[in-house]
Parts: C-alpha cells; structure tokens; sequence
C-alpha cells in the first residue's frame, strides 16, 4: 500500500523523531512510504486565528503537494482535522472543489489509519513504564478518533496506562491562543499538568505535537518528573 | 445596565477572574456537578444524540419559519386577552413596559428570572421611573443586593459562595443566622413572601412560548415565576423573538432537553404556563397581560451563517463544559452572556467594537459544542468572527496581521519553507540553553513567559527523509 506522510510543520521542525517512528512503523505494515516534497503547512495557525483568505494560500499549495497520493497519513489528530475542513472551506470554489474534497477523503491520522484502514491493533512493541494519556480536543471531537490510540496502547507489552482525570478538558494549546492568551492558557496548563501529576506516571503519551509542546514545556517549567511523549515513540519501541 | 457590564479592558478582566480564589473555587465545584448530573441524566434518557438532532430540528424548523410562528403567538395572546408588542430595540422595549408600570401607578415590581430582561437593562429603566423593582430568583436576590451582574444565565450567582452569600444577608437585610444553606433560604423566602403580597406588577422572562396555544413558559426550581405569576394582577412577560415552540408537542421535547442540559434533572421541580388573561369561565389569573417581543439585534442574525445562535435555548451546558470558563469567571466576558454562547451572541447583538476580544477567548477545543443539546456549532462561529474580525473590521493588530502574511508566503512556497525550516534551530541559538528556551524573542515571548518551549529538532524530518532515500544513514 503505498502512503504519503504528512509530516505537519511542527514534527517537520520541532519533532523530527516522531516523523522517523511514523515512517518506521507504517513500512512495518508493509506500506511503501513517500514524502511530498512540497508540502508545507495545513494552514491552521492562520486559519483559526481568522485569517481565512491567507491560510487557502497554504491549504492550495497542499492540495497540490498531494494531488496524486493514494492515502495521506500524518501523526497529528489536529492537523489531518484541518485537512478534513477543507472539503467544506472549498465547497465553492470551482477550481478547487474536487481536490479538496478527495484530500479530505484520504486523509487519516495515524492511529486512526492503523486501526481503522490496516485493521492493526497490535504492533508489537514493547515499552516499560506507567503512562497517562492526554486525549487532544481535536482528534477526539472534530476528527472523531477516541478509541484507536487506547487499542494500540493497551496491545504494547510492559506499558502501564493509568486514568488521567478529566481527561476530556483541553490542555490550553488551543495554537496561537497559547501566544494571545498566555494568561488564560497559563492556568488550563497548569491544571492539566497537575492532574498529570496526580497520576503518578512517568510519562504523558498524546498523539498531537502541540499539545505535547504546550504540556511539556509546562511540565519542564515546573521541573516535574513527568515526560510529554508523542505515541508513536511507544509504538516504535522495541 | 444592559448587555454590556463594565468597561474595564478584556485583560484586565480577566487578570481579576483568574486571581479571585473565591470566585474559581466556586465555579469549578459547580462545574463539575454540573458536568456530571448533565452526563447521567443524558445516560438516563438513552439516545441523548437522537434527542440532540430531534431539538436541532425543532429549533430550526421554528426559525426557518419564525414569522409565521410568532404571528401565529401573537394571534393566540391576544385572542386570550393579552396584549403584545413587538420591541425592535431595547429602548423600544424598556418604553413600552415603563409605560405600562406608570399607567399602573405600580410602586413595587417583583420580577422572576429573565436574561433578557438582563440584556435590555430593564431594572434600571424602572426604578429611574421611581418603582422598586424587586427580584425573586434567590441568584438574582442576592446580586441585586450586591449591585453584581450575573455571570451565569442559569445561576446567575455563581461566582458567590455561601459565605459571601450569608454577609449579603447580614449587611442588607439584618440576617444573624448561619451560612447554612437550609437557613439562608428560609429567610430568603420570608423576605420574599412579603414582597410578593405587596406587589402591583409582576415581570417575567420566558423560556419557551408556545405558538399554537400562545402558552408563555417558565421552567424553574424555587417556584417564584408560580407567586410572580399568581398574585399581582398586571403581567408583563418579556421574551427574546426567537424563543418559542410550535406546539406543546415540541415544548415537551426542548423541556426535556433543557432541564436535562441545565442541571441534570428530568424535570425542574415548577414548569408554568400563563395563557393570556383571566378568562370568565376561569377563577384566576391576570387582568391584564402584556407580552414584549424583543428583537434587539436578532432579526439581523436571520439568514445569515450565525443564524443557528438563535437556537439557543439558555441551558448553559456549553458554559459548564467550558475551561476558560472555569479559569476567567463569567464577569470576564464584560456581557450578560458569559462563556462560548456569550462570546458568539455577544458581538451578535452589541456590535464587535467593544466585544472583539470575546470569541478569542476560546482554544477551541470544542467541548462547547459537544455539550450544546441543539447541536450548535459554537466553536466553528467563533473562527466565523475571528474572520470577520479580521478580514472584514480589519481590527486585528498590525504586528499579527504582518506575521500573517509572513505565514501566506511561508505556506503557499515550498522552496521558502524549507529553507526556513532548516534555519529555524539556528535562529534560535541565542535564546537556546541545553536544548530549552525559557524566554523567547518576539511572538514566542507570550509561550515562554508560562512555560517552557523546546529547541527545533538537530535536524529536520524532510532532510533525515532525503539523506535515507539516498541510501544513507540515519
Ligand atoms: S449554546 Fe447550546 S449549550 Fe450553550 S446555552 Fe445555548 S443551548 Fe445551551
């Protein structure tokens, strides 16, 4: 099966390793991987902070990066929520219309595209160590992926997962809110980071980059002894 | 007051809400019984998502077709001896009512809940008219004690808890007994009983009138809309025009739904119903009945892409769910309406000059619109205004909207992206030690300044990509 990454902006820079387990993994599965070269950004920062005529600049130039790929796979809940959006920021537009709407229909995150399009629920790994989870607004409430992270999470050998406490309640990334608001984003975090705590885990698993941003670099502030990993580090682990 | 309270800048109000203990003590003990009641009374039902696309239709078949419903009401309350007038504005409305309370000569007024009421600045209409206007809701008691806006539209008082609560009582009303629950309201409802034998006029909000019969319906706990309704004999309700039923099919449904939503509860423990006046084969009711209509900004919203904010039923599930909620306080807001309904209805009906901060005040994340019980999509019309905010009132700052078109060329040119991609790291040298920023140039310095943000990664994925398609080593 062959799939195309789309890495997101913030693993491409921020992350790089979450892109390197995601390639790793999906190729174990026996799909071919590709990575357009010219992808860029899903247009979300711009998009949600309402600049809506600017941010199609970047959805367009995505549309045409992956023109021709069969499926488009990405490790972040959020960013392939956009994705899914454009079909309906398109609806429109002549030129544009069918690509957008194709590029919705293909798009999965990458939980999601095991689970759901590979029918994989074990990958085999092995991780030791007590998690928490942290559920992102995104992935669950407008991609509608909830169950597909728990089912790869509880098949890997020697990993502990521990209830996180009000675990459906945002993190307070929530994008540029996090740079606009720092004061209101400061105590969403700061509540999250204590409920984290509360668990006893060693680490907070989550399957998108900017929440996992916002909660560790808290988590780091605090000096907590608590990790923000990206889920594909477990599901990559031997 | 009106829809606006308080002029204090959006940052300002908020700084206040988030270091008011009290306040965010209270709110999020009330959350979360809230959150919970609303989750088992869902579960309890069984099919809470074919009940929430039941009542989406409901409220959009009925504002799809409004004219004729409230031209249907209309009829019905008059046929019944009631009189009614359609406001266009606030002042329209508040006119009306003085008008009517002067004809009276009514010296004391007692008043059930009623956010629009809240929303046109009723009460102080009046009491400039020299009534005293008295408030019978306990929540509503005790803010207008207070002089306080409510910052709940179910519990308007909220951000108070019994402590504060017993002070009111003691200061006001010469109260000497304890902050026990039990005893603040055994006094509260001697107070209120005698207000209630004494008054000419009684006002009352609605929450659903029903088109068919020109039923106007008061869903409430502590039974004062029943003494409101009962004992003066001059009835005003005042209704937003969007707040009505076809028949009592429906109402029984958006009942169910709203009680369920509000508080957790299959039903409250009053839903009353005034049908005009006193007919003759009848042994109560009032004279003489007045119901005003409030447009106030809404037949604007018709047509157009927020017209589903008209479905709102005023359950607040969607401020209960809501964390920034819980963090800021509804007096952050700066409006009656607080929280994600607030902060789309708010620049809705007042305009976005002084609200433009209100739908920025939302990650998002969606919880609102899972909870709403008629299925309106309050976070996708808050990105709505921020497009409007920004490409239409062009109010957005100069240094965002640069940054902005930044992100355009950066997005839409691959060549470009990459570059600054594998710069990023160096870029941010200066302010990295061992692998952490703690304090951030430019837009960052809002991130760094509450927690700590990450160094770019040695190297990009899309360079670590080509290096391996090349055969070589990752
Ligand atoms: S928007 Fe929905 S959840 Fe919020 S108060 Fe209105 S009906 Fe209730």
């Amino acid at each position: 099966m062959k799939v195309s990454l789309f890495i997101t902006c913030l693993c491409d820079v921020m992350a790089s390793d979450v892109g390197k387990d995601t390639v790793e993994i999906l190729e174990r599965f026996g799909c071919v991987v590709d990575f357009p070269e010219t992808q860029t950004c899903c247009g979300q920062p711009a998009y949600n902070s309402g600049y809506v005529t600017k941010a199609k600049e970047s959805m367009k130039q995505m549309m045409k990066a992956f023109k021709h790929s069969e499926y488009v796979v990405s490790p972040s809940g959020s960013c392939v929520a956009m994705l899914h959006e454009y079909a309906h920021l398109f609806k429109d537009d002549p030129e544009w219309k069918e690509v957008a709407q194709e590029l919705a229909n293909k798009s999965y995150e990458l939980t999601q595209f095991l689970v759901d399009v590979l029918g994989v629920e074990d990958v085999g790994a092995t991780f030791s160590g007590k998690i928490t989870y942290h559920r992102s607004c995104h992935m669950t409430r407008l991609l509608g992926v909830t169950e597909a992270p728990y089912k790869l999470l509880k098949n890997v050998k020697g990993l502990e997962i521990v209830d996180l406490p009000l675990c459906e309640d945002c993190c307070g990334f929530g994008g540029t809110f996090a740079v606009k608001q720092p004061s209101i984003s400061e105590q969403m975090v700061k509540e999250k980071t204590e409920h984290i705590a509360e668990t006893g885990a060693d680490y907070v698993v989550g399957g998108d980059m900017g929440c996992l941003m916002n909660i560790g670099g808290r988590l780091s502030r605090d000096d907590r002894q608590v990790t923000a990993l990206h889920i594909t580090k477990i599901l990559n682990s031997h | 007051m009106g829809i606006k309270i308080g002029n204090a800048p959006f940052r300002d109000r908020v700084q206040e809400g988030i270091e008011n203990d009290f306040m965010r003590g209270a709110v999020s003990s009330a959350q979360g019984r809230f959150r919970s009641g609303r989750l088992k009374a869902a579960e309890e039902l069984g099919d809470w998502e074919d009940w929430r696309t039941l009542g989406e239709e409901i409220r959009s078949h009925t504002l799809q077709n409004l004219d004729y419903y409230l031209e249907q009401l209309s009829e019905q309350v008059s046929k019944r001896g009631g009189k009614v007038f359609f406001a266009q504005t606030a002042e329209e409305a508040n006119e009306y009512i003085r008008n009517v309370v002067q004809k009276k000569e009514a010296k004391k007024i007692v008043k059930s809940k009623s956010m629009v009421t809240e929303e046109i600045g009723l009460n102080e209409t009046l009491e400039k008219a020299g009534a005293e206007v008295v408030e019978t809701d306990l929540g509503e008691w005790i803010l207008q004690m207070d002089e306080d806006p409510p910052s709940h539209i179910v519990t308007p008082a909220l951000h108070k808890n019994k402590e504060q609560i017993r002070e009111t009582f003691a200061s006001k009303k010469g109260y000497k007994n304890s902050d026990l629950p039990e005893e603040l309201a055994t006094f509260a409802r001697e107070q209120l009983r005698k207000e209630f034998l004494s008054a000419d006029v009684g006002i009352t909000g609605c929450n659903f009138a029903v088109a068919e019969s020109g039923a106007v319906t008061f869903v409430t706990n502590e039974g004062n809309a029943r003494l409101v309704t009962a004992l003066p004999e001059t009835q005003i309700s005042v209704m937003g025009m969007e707040r009505l039923v076809p028949t009592w099919e429906e109402l029984d449904v958006m009942v169910s739904l709203l009680t369920r939503a509000a508080v957790g509860q299959k039903l409250t423990s009053y839903v009353t119903s005034i049908t005009g006046t006193k007919q003759e084969d009848e042994v109560d009711g009032p004279e003489d009945y007045h119901l005003v209509i409030v447009d106030n900004g809404r037949s604007k919203i018709l047509g157009t892409e927020f017209q589903s904010a008209l479905h709102c039923i005023r359950c607040a599930a969607c401020i209960n769910v809501c964390p920034v909620y819980r963090h800021v306080g509804g007096h952050s807001y700066g409006s009656v309406y607080p929280g994600p309904i607030g902060a789309v209805l708010t620049p809705l009906l007042d305009g976005y000059d002084d609200h433009k901060d209100l739908p920025y005040a939302s990650t998002l994340c969606a919880a609102c619109t899972e909870a709403c019980p008629v299925k309106i999509p309050l976070h996708e019309h808050l990105v709505r205004h921020r497009e409007i905010i920004v490409e239409k009132e062009k109010k957005a700052p100069r240094s965002e909207r640069m940054m902005m078109d930044g992100f355009a060329k950066w997005g839409s040119h691959p060549a470009a992206y990459k570059l600054s991609t594998k710069m990023a790291r160096k870029a941010l040298k200066p302010w990295t030690k061992e692998e952490v920023i703690q304090s951030g140039p430019g837009p960052l310095k809002g991130w760094t300044d509450v927690r700590d943000f990450p160094a770019p990664s040695e190297q990009t994925f899309r360079s670590w990509f080509k290096t391996r398609q090349k055969g070589g080593r990752s």
